[in-house]
């Protein structure tokens, strides 16, 4: 055997090697993370504020009958379908606002097995919460919730949420009008004792 | 330098061996049988477009081949979620009428591992069942095969498509059997905890416009409790 053609092999071999050392090290996907921003509660667990400004967060808002209807050209189902059936998606911010994550907001007072207001949120880098709401408002005019399921580091977690609609934000970067604040109190649950 | 040239080519060779390697992997099986094919619970199954221009919404970073619709919907452009899908589909029964309204969050895993013959995704569907109620799917999906048999055929083709019959059951997790996790919200469906597995059916791919002819199914186990509700 020629030492070229033995070269050749050893290319060979370094090219099998060398390409799966990086398939094997490199990360396909890498998603991007900021940096989360949780306070500690007193009796326990963690809060966090999320933040939809509005309009400019708003991706869709499918409503039979409203002239409101987003994106321009959307083509929502008729009324014979889903009755009074809401639903939007938003981006969702973090109390810095950058955006951290998307949502659905489904609701529909004239559920015949219900009405019913729900939040999924859905954190690409963390995971997806999926939250229930009660009908009513508080007297401080807040919606109260709690989370129904939690995926990946949602998983273990369960807890509370606040629903908030902000009118007459101030920010001079854009001209937003309203705010949807989600403040989360979630708690994990307790080590087993040894 | 003829022996320099005769290892840089030598490594093409190697790393073009390992692609075609990773590629035809013939350890990668191709599950055509839902795990929930064994149990006797009865299962809803729902039915969605996977064409774009046939959902009322879809919606991503704006940088792939598939166009967004309708035409002026935000795209998913900020870094933190950039790797996210969202897709608004009208559910269908069996008997293919309108029986639910579907949201569809995908984002591309950290988990993801070609070596092992995974392209795996996050996914969680918002699923909301008129006269039923509300739930939510959370599932681990895998297009590798979708990659392997659809969209690298379609780009090599002359044409620049796919056509034939190619059906893959997608979840892969997180249940132990590889199905999907279901949290019941409202409804009949309010406090049930079930699994799914979403499968998907193709017939033609586009490899300038993606998705042609194309459809997915959610078949989700319905508890007896959730039965007897109903």
């Amino acid at each position: 055997m020629s030492p070229l053609f033995k070269t050749f092999i050893a290319g060979i071999f370094l090219g099998l090697v060398g390409a799966g050392a990086l398939t094997y090290s490199v990360p396909a996907v890498d998603l991007h993370r900021e940096p989360s921003l949780i306070t500690v509660q007193a009796n326990g667990g963690n809060s966090e504020i999320f933040r939809i400004d509005l309009p400019r967060d708003r991706i869709l808002v499918g409503l039979v009958g409203t002239d409101n209807a987003l994106p321009a050209g959307l083509e929502w189902p008729g009324d014979e379908l889903f009755g009074n059936l809401q639903a939007e998606i938003f981006k969702v911010r973090d109390r810095n606002d950058v955006v951290i994550g998307v949502a659905s907001r489904l609701a529909n007072v004239s559920e015949e097995t219900g009405p019913f207001i729900e939040w999924v949120l859905h954190l690409p880098a963390r995971g997806t919460v999926y939250l229930q709401m009660d009908l009513a408002a508080s007297a401080e005019g807040h919606r109260n919730g709690r989370m129904l399921a939690g995926t990946r580091d949602f998983e273990t977690l369960s807890g509370t949420v606040r629903e908030r609609f902000i009118t007459e934000i101030g920010n001079e970067d854009f001209a937003a009008g309203e705010r949807i604040e989600l403040i989360t109190a979630l708690i994990g649950p307790l080590a087993d004792e040894e | 330098m003829k022996y320099l040239v005769s290892l840089l080519i030598g490594m093409l060779f190697g790393v073009a061996l390992f692609a075609a390697g990773m590629y035809y992997n013939p350890f990668t099986g191709h599950v055509l049988v839902s795990p929930l094919a064994v149990l006797k619970d009865k299962h809803l199954d729902v039915t969605y477009t996977l064409v774009p221009g046939e959902t009322i919404l879809y919606t991503d970073n704006g940088e792939s081949i598939v166009s967004t619709h309708p035409d002026r919907v935000a795209e998913l452009w900020e870094p933190a979620i950039v790797d996210t899908r969202i897709a608004v589909v009208l559910l269908k029964g069996s008997r293919g009428s309108v029986v639910g309204l579907g949201i569809k969050f995908s984002t591309d895993s950290e988990q993801t591992a070609l070596i092992n013959s995974q392209a795996l995704v996050n996914s969680a569907w918002h699923v909301y069942l008129p006269g039923q109620g509300t739930l939510l799917v959370d599932q681990i999906e895998n297009y590798w095969p979708y990659l392997r048999e659809i969209v690298v055929p379609a780009r090599w083709s002359s044409g620049n498509n796919w056509k034939g019959s190619f059906f893959w059951i997608m979840t892969q997790g997180p249940g132990a059997l590889g199905t999907a996790r279901v949290t019941g919200g409202t409804g009949t469906f309010a406090g049930m905890t079930s699994e799914a597995v979403e499968s998907l059916t193709a017939r033609a791919y586009s490899a300038i416009n993606g998705p042609v002819s194309m459809h997915g199914s959610l078949t989700i186990i319905l508890p007896k409790a959730t039965i007897e509700t109903e």
